[in-house]
């Protein structure tokens, strides 16, 4: 390169490189926007759409979130819904009883301030804020236990909130059932 | 021409002794919730504690570098005394004055809800109004920067503004506007309660006004360290800017999409349906672009600078920089950690793969390598640099610097390295302690007790830090000349409006956060069945 002395040519050098960056860098972008909005509505894996409330005053007065419907039930379809309320500083129920490979919706909000609950060894992760309902489509692949802490910050006992996910086979699940309306770990 | 010395150095001083005391928390915090710590503690002390620390590093000391490094620019970069100076001790005192009001019910128990306030957990009011007086403390910053750039201009019409300053507004601006998701949050839901005027509170409305200022407010402390990667840098290491015009793109893509993203912060949250959580999310890919575009302008300055110097070769140029040279080796560390952290945070950004670590120590590691790692460390690069034309004394013991920038470094790498690795095993954040005896939860113990030795060495950096400002203080006088900013290799012969200017910019930046956050806030306004008792933190049961 002769001209490299050239000051013109210099900068549009420069400003060609500076270019080609700028482009390869909104191309990076857009594959990464590109693959979310692929995997949304391929897989249809997004975060919760729609809002629905509960008032956390009257929780334990009626409603879908009094106690003696909390936990799992088998639905018609034959898919499962757990339901679950977060307080200070627990869970209820503390250790919810799951089936695998079964569609299972779980529906969960707080009693009083804002908890969060994620399930480790999975993707299982949602915020419980006072007022609004969380729901999750999940599935377990296989059977075991699974630690549940609340993730969020809810005062000086948030260290002791921990549930538990104990994942059966689906027979065994339809067993125990069978003969309960509303299922947990100690039934 | 700095003018206003004890001005900027007491927004310095301030700044570090505030940071000195979070780091000393932080570290305190790292031991107990380790397995290291063997005996019992109030758990109640160690939230007390993350609030501080966390009030202090996210609104005191980032708040105070902006303002004390904004007003060296403007003095230097405008060549002009400020314009002000009565109005920048105000507001200096304001946010004094009001990180003390914060901290008395903070230290005292009463105000142990996080810097991120969850409500309806509601703490003692002054934690509030300190707060508040922080922020309207750094506004008036933001409006001396706004009126210093108008006289400036009116003055030299015919002169692009330089750089430094250039970027410097844009960052008051962008600050500006995002306290303002905060400061709503604070005055119209959380205070009325606070000061018992109401017993309610819709929890989920005030995280969306929180999640306005939560995203930007990072950007907002990133400024100051992208200015000195732009303006300081090249020049440290005798280079020059790669791109003069690129800079300011990357400033103005800061101020129109650091905004309109915040809830990427509420992925997983019941409040926000699915559509916005998405608009969010792309625009949260967009804000990746100025990191992009800024990677690049500096290596390839960095490249200009070793060449001059006789660096040869496609990689070889990389030995002939100046590494003896604090701002040499504080700025590639930073690069290095920026690198990690916004790999980590464009998992997080992730419309799906962010359940997987949400609320998770992942995040922890997360910020703590982006902003106490890849931004504090230039902070330190800044002071390094500016000390001694405040003080009129040398810094002579680049040895010091250099292994106080090495042990900040790696004391960062060692402390959020595990923290993103038992992120993923699920290990939650913000809990005092944990029981590592539980065989769910043992595996995670040894991540832990490295991640607390990171800590400690954090601490023994940050002690470091204090022995060479002071001993600057002490040392003999010397002349340190006019302080100056990077030149670019291709002086831009005109510069275009758009580039100059930021009334566009300011029209898009306040539009998007309206389209991005306009319906959402409506909606919520309106469902009132969604206010939620109060739960009063402290008080007496």
């Amino acid at each position: 390169m002769t001209t490299e002395s050239d000051p013109q040519l210099g900068e549009a050098v420069a400003a060609r490189i500076e270019r080609r960056w700028a482009t390869l860098s909104i191309v990076i972008v857009g594959v990464l926007v590109g693959m979310a909005i692929f995997i949304g509505i391929d897989h249809a894996t997004m975060p919760q759409g729609h809002v629905e409330t509960a008032d956390p005053k009257t929780l334990h007065l009626a409603g879908e979130f009094i106690e003696s419907n909390l936990g799992s039930a088998l639905e018609a379809d034959g898919s499962v819904t757990v339901r679950a309320i977060g307080q200070q500083y627990s869970f209820t129920p503390q250790c919810i009883v799951v089936p695998s490979e079964t569609p299972v919706t779980l529906r969960a909000t707080s009693a009083d301030v804002v908890h969060g609950l994620l399930i480790e060894g999975t993707n299982i992760n949602t915020m419980l804020v006072p007022g609004y309902v969380s729901e999750l489509p999940v599935q377990f692949k296989a059977p075991g236990e699974h630690m549940m802490p609340c993730q969020e910050f809810c005062g000086v006992g948030h260290q002791g909130m921990w549930g538990k996910v104990k994942v059966v086979d689906k027979t065994t699940f339809l067993g125990m059932v069978a003969s309960r309306r509303r299922l947990s770990c100690v039934d | 021409m700095l003018i206003n010395k004890r001005l900027i150095l007491a927004h310095f001083w301030l700044a570090f002794v505030v940071f000195g005391v979070a780091l000393v928390l932080g570290a305190w915090q790292m031991f107990v919730r380790s397995p290291l710590n063997a005996w019992h503690f109030n758990p109640e002390l160690y939230y007390r504690s993350v609030t501080a620390h966390g009030s202090a590093m996210g609104y005191v000391f980032p708040t105070l570098i902006a303002m004390g490094f904004g007003y060296a620019i403007t003095e230097s970069a405008l060549e002009k005394p400020l314009v002000g100076t009565r109005w920048a001790w105000a507001g200096f005192a304001l946010v004094a004055v009001g990180a003390v009001v914060a901290m008395i019910p903070v230290s005292m128990g009463l105000a142990s809800v996080l810097y991120t306030f969850y409500p309806p957990m509601i703490a003692n009011p002054f934690y509030y109004i300190g707060v508040v007086m922080v922020v309207v403390g750094s506004w008036i910053w933001v409006a001396l920067m706004s009126i210093n750039l108008t006289i400036w201009k009116r003055e030299n019409p015919e002169r692009p503004v330089p750089l430094a300053m250039f970027a410097n507004v844009a960052g008051s601006y962008l600050w500006g506007w995002t306290a303002v998701g905060a400061a709503l949050e604070i005055i119209f839901l959380i205070l009325p309660v606070a000061l018992g005027l109401k017993s309610t509170i819709d929890a989920g409305l005030a995280r969306v006004f929180f999640s306005w200022t939560l995203h930007a407010i990072v950007y907002f402390w990133l400024i100051p360290t992208y200015i000195a990667y732009y303006t300081i840098f090249p020049r440290a290491i005798g280079g020059r800017l790669y791109s003069d015009a690129m800079a300011r793109i990357t400033f103005i893509l800061f101020v129109v999409v650091a905004m309109p993203i915040g809830m990427h912060h509420l992925f997983a949250d019941p409040q926000v349906g699915a559509g916005f959580k998405f608009m969010h999310s792309v625009f949260t890919g967009l804000v990746a672009l100025p990191t992009l575009l800024t990677v690049f302008t500096i290596c390839a300055s960095a490249e200009i600078a070793s060449r001059l110097r006789g660096g040869s070769g496609a990689f070889g140029w990389v030995r002939a920089l100046p590494w003896q040279n604090p701002i040499m080796l504080a700025t590639a560390l930073s690069l290095v950690m920026l690198g990690f952290g916004g790999a980590g945070g464009l998992i997080n950004m992730s419309y799906q793969l962010d359940t997987s670590i949400h609320n998770t120590q992942w995040i922890t590691g997360h910020f703590h390598l982006i902003f106490g790692g890849a931004i504090v460390i230039m902070y330190f690069a800044i002071a390094y640099d500016l000390w001694p034309h405040l003080t009129g004394r040398a810094l002579e013991n680049f040895g010091l610097m250099r292994a106080q920038l090495w042990l900040w470094f790696i004391g960062m790498i060692v402390t959020t390295f595990p923290w993103h690795y038992v992120g993923i095993l699920g290990m939650p954040r913000r809990m005092a302690f944990y029981d590592y005896a539980n065989p769910a939860i043992s595996p995670q113990a040894f991540s832990v007790a490295i991640s607390a030795v990171g800590g400690l060495i954090l601490l023994i950096s940050g002690a470091l830090f204090f022995v060479v400002l002071i001993r600057g203080q002490m040392a003999q006088r010397s002349e340190a000349g006019a302080y100056r900013f990077s030149v670019p290799v291709h002086l831009p012969a005109r510069i275009p409006v758009a580039l100059n200017s930021f009334g566009l910019w300011l029209a898009l930046m306040v539009g998007l956060t309206v389209v991005n956050y306009g319906y959402p806030i409506a909606q919520l306004l309106v469902l009132k069945e969604a206010s939620v008792p109060a739960v009063y933190v402290g008080a007496s049961r």
